[in-house]
């Protein structure tokens, strides 16, 4: 278990009943992401009431789901101390591939078979990431920065650049398969897509193996410290090509779901939305140096950006602000944890 | 010092080597001076910003710039916008083009200045503090341009940094020469050069020593944003506009410099010359895959495979095998891990 669960457990037991504001935030970091969802959504809600519609409330759930498998991904890697730009990559690749495999030679294949080969196509991507991080014993993320541009170079110049704007029947057919449906005040039908379900059972599996596996308390192991957990007996380029080849994982499934949730599949997509993601993680309360973090946190964390993204127009403030004002919060955020931490 | 000769003769032989190629591919074409000037003008944007990436690696602690082209075009966008509210680029040319320029370095330095201050005074790691600042830069960019593309205009002084030939070769890239001079000057001569490269190497026993780990660190990051600050003049003189999402793929390209010039990631070493010697090897490249007629997506496809390449030359000490008489026996034999720097 990572040192800082156990300060945080030796903490819980010298002050039990001495509760502090102070304590809380620096146990439970995602509190302030808490917090500052909870602040946002009801200051968005006064200033224009349409936001509290089921369907504005929907649609933030939909979008979520995409940004959330990548966060996933990026948190259990960051947890471990590396940190992964190539993902979007990845998915790119991934679902871009996979469409034309199906659309040209197997126009038949059921959905789950299609998932289950974007899953391994994802996985195999992340573990040549993973044994080239492990191998070439440099900083991840100049290793990812590469390999983003090998994946994506690979995908432009050799597998296509054509939008598919007709994807195979079954695939749409996924996309629009509903998990409930109920009609506005307007007279709109909202929906709830079946694809929804998937990041909660993702974040229950991330949760599952960071908090009750030998595997999750190695990442955390590693993340503190990567010598002392060598020495403790964990193997590191295991570690390394499941952490990988998890992110990668979940990055191919990011990337088919975006195509059947968009009814469309567009090589040039997804790149380029990694730092959105990267900043969800961190504002969800992961220090990038590993060893921290937790799964509620990363939720909370996408949550707040994809409702930053959505509400900033709602409120009247354009859209242009956008970039600027997720960078203050990246900032402001770094900032924040780093000087709770000190005061420790 | 034998480890430095190694790099510096594999990317003077690199550059030979494809220079030759250029010329036997193209039919002597290649080295045309036509060819070679216009070389050496696409040139400045990237290697003033690897030059940065390269300081900031070199600081150590997981130290890098990624905010460098985003400063870049902030300052470019931000100063035009300023500088055309009070005097008009096509009434008072050179006023505007000196204005321009020192609002262009000045925004570059300051936006330098504010990561050094970030990373050294509120321990923020250099990787999550140049991502929060790159993109604050590019939103404020968007924010004072909305989204679209601003007119600098072609005012004499500016245009002839952007197109003009000194002595047939272009001003912009004796401005690129001489501000690398400068800072490989600065690196070898000053005791700043010396806290940077000793504190890239040990952090903790560099503040032991007592070194002004706050203001090198400053330094560095804001010689890196004074270098993006130039960078964004230059793409301004060359391109008339400038807007915000300019030269996507820089960051990337300028990391893949530092990297193929042998600058150690986790920091503590690094050349100026290598570094530009590096750029230029990059640069003669692209142009020969432009000769060739392969397509965007096959360079972004090659800068990818070329800096994994080169992260494992740099891991196995390929360059031994390359130039023997250079080194000391090589061992292929993984070595133990790096310690991790925590902060």
């Amino acid at each position: 278990m990572s040192a800082s669960r156990i300060e945080e457990l030796q903490e819980g037991a010298s002050r039990t009943r001495s509760f502090s504001l102070g304590d809380l935030i620096r146990r439970r970091p995602e509190s302030i992401t808490f917090v500052l969802l909870v602040a946002i959504c009801v200051i968005v809600a006064v200033i224009n009431p349409a936001f509290l519609q089921p369907s504005t409330l929907i649609d933030i759930g939909r979008a979520s789901v995409v940004m959330g498998l990548f966060a996933l991904g990026v948190f259990i890697i960051l947890a471990a101390g590396g940190i992964d730009v190539s993902f979007t990559a990845i998915a790119a690749f991934t679902m871009y591939s996979l469409t034309v495999l199906v659309l040209n030679h197997f126009p038949t294949t059921p959905i789950v078979v299609i998932l289950l080969v974007a899953i391994l196509g994802g996985m195999l991507l992340g573990i040549v990431n993973g044994l080239l991080v492990h191998h070439l014993n440099v900083p991840s993320l100049i290793v990812t920065i590469g390999t983003q541009y090998l994946f994506r170079g690979f995908l432009l110049s050799f597998v296509g650049t054509v939008w598919i704007m007709s994807l195979p029947p079954q695939m749409g057919a996924f996309g629009r398969m509903p998990l409930f449906q109920f009609e506005s005040a307007n007279g709109a039908v909202v929906t709830l897509p079946f694809y929804f379900l998937i990041l909660p059972v993702a974040a229950l599996v991330t949760w599952w193996i960071l908090n009750r596996t030998l595997m999750g308390r190695a990442i955390f192991a590693v993340g503190g410290n990567a010598n002392i957990a060598s020495r403790l007996g964990y193997n590191l380029r295991t570690v390394q090509i499941f952490l990988f080849g998890y992110a990668g994982a979940l990055a191919g499934l990011a990337g088919i779901i975006h195509v059947c949730a968009n009814r469309q599949a567009n090589p040039f997509d997804l790149v380029g939305t990694e730092i959105n993601v990267i900043a969800a993680v961190v504002l969800g309360g992961a220090r990038i140096t590993g060893g921290t973090g937790t799964v509620l946190g990363t939720i909370l964390g996408v949550l707040l950006i994809v409702v930053i993204n959505s509400v900033l127009v709602m409120v009247g403030i354009p859209s242009t602000w956008q970039r600027l004002v997720v960078g203050s919060f990246i900032l402001l955020a770094a900032a924040f944890f780093v000087t709770r931490q000190r005061k420790k | 010092m034998q480890k430095t000769g190694g790099q510096l003769v594999m990317l003077v032989a690199i550059n030979c080597l494809l220079l030759v190629l250029g010329a036997a591919i193209s039919g002597g074409s290649f080295l045309s001076l036509f060819n070679l000037q216009s070389m050496a003008s696409q040139l400045p944007e990237i290697g003033l910003l690897a030059i940065g990436v390269m300081l900031a690696m070199c600081a150590g602690n997981g130290g890098i710039d990624l905010s460098g082209i985003a400063l870049a075009n902030l300052s470019g966008v931000l100063s035009a916008v300023i500088v055309s509210s009070f005097v008009s680029s096509a009434e008072s040319e050179l006023a505007f083009s000196l204005g321009f320029i020192g609002g262009a370095v000045a925004i570059g330095f300051f936006g330098g200045v504010i990561n050094g201050l970030l990373i050294s005074k509120l321990n923020i790691t250099p990787i999550l503090c140049t991502l929060g600042t790159q993109m604050a830069f590019m939103g404020l960019a968007v924010v004072v341009s909305g989204g679209k593309a601003v007119m600098v205009g072609s005012p004499a002084l500016l245009s002839s940094i952007g197109n003009d030939m000194f002595l047939e070769v272009p001003i912009s890239f004796l401005i690129f020469v001489v501000v690398a001079g400068l800072i490989a000057a600065a690196l070898k001569f000053t005791p700043y050069g010396l806290w940077l490269m000793l504190t890239g190497t040990n952090p903790k026993a560099a503040v032991y020593a007592g070194f002004p780990r706050t203001g090198v660190l400053v330094a560095t990051y804001a010689i890196s944003g004074t270098l993006s600050g130039l960078a964004g003049v230059i793409i301004a003189a060359r391109n008339v506009n400038v807007k915000f999402d300019y030269g996507s793929s820089y960051l990337l390209i300028a990391i893949l410099i530092a990297v193929m010039a042998g600058v150690k990631p986790e920091g503590g070493y690094g050349r100026v010359i290598c570094v530009v010697l590096s750029a230029v090897a990059l640069q003669l490249m692209s142009s020969l895959l432009n000769f060739g007629g392969l397509s965007n997506f096959v360079r972004d496809f090659a800068w990818g495979l070329l800096l994994l390449t080169f992260l494992a030359v740099g891991r196995y000490d390929l360059t031994g095998l390359l130039f023997p008489g250079n080194r000391q026996p090589v061992s292929l034999a993984p070595r133990p891990h790096a310690p991790k720097q925590d902060n």
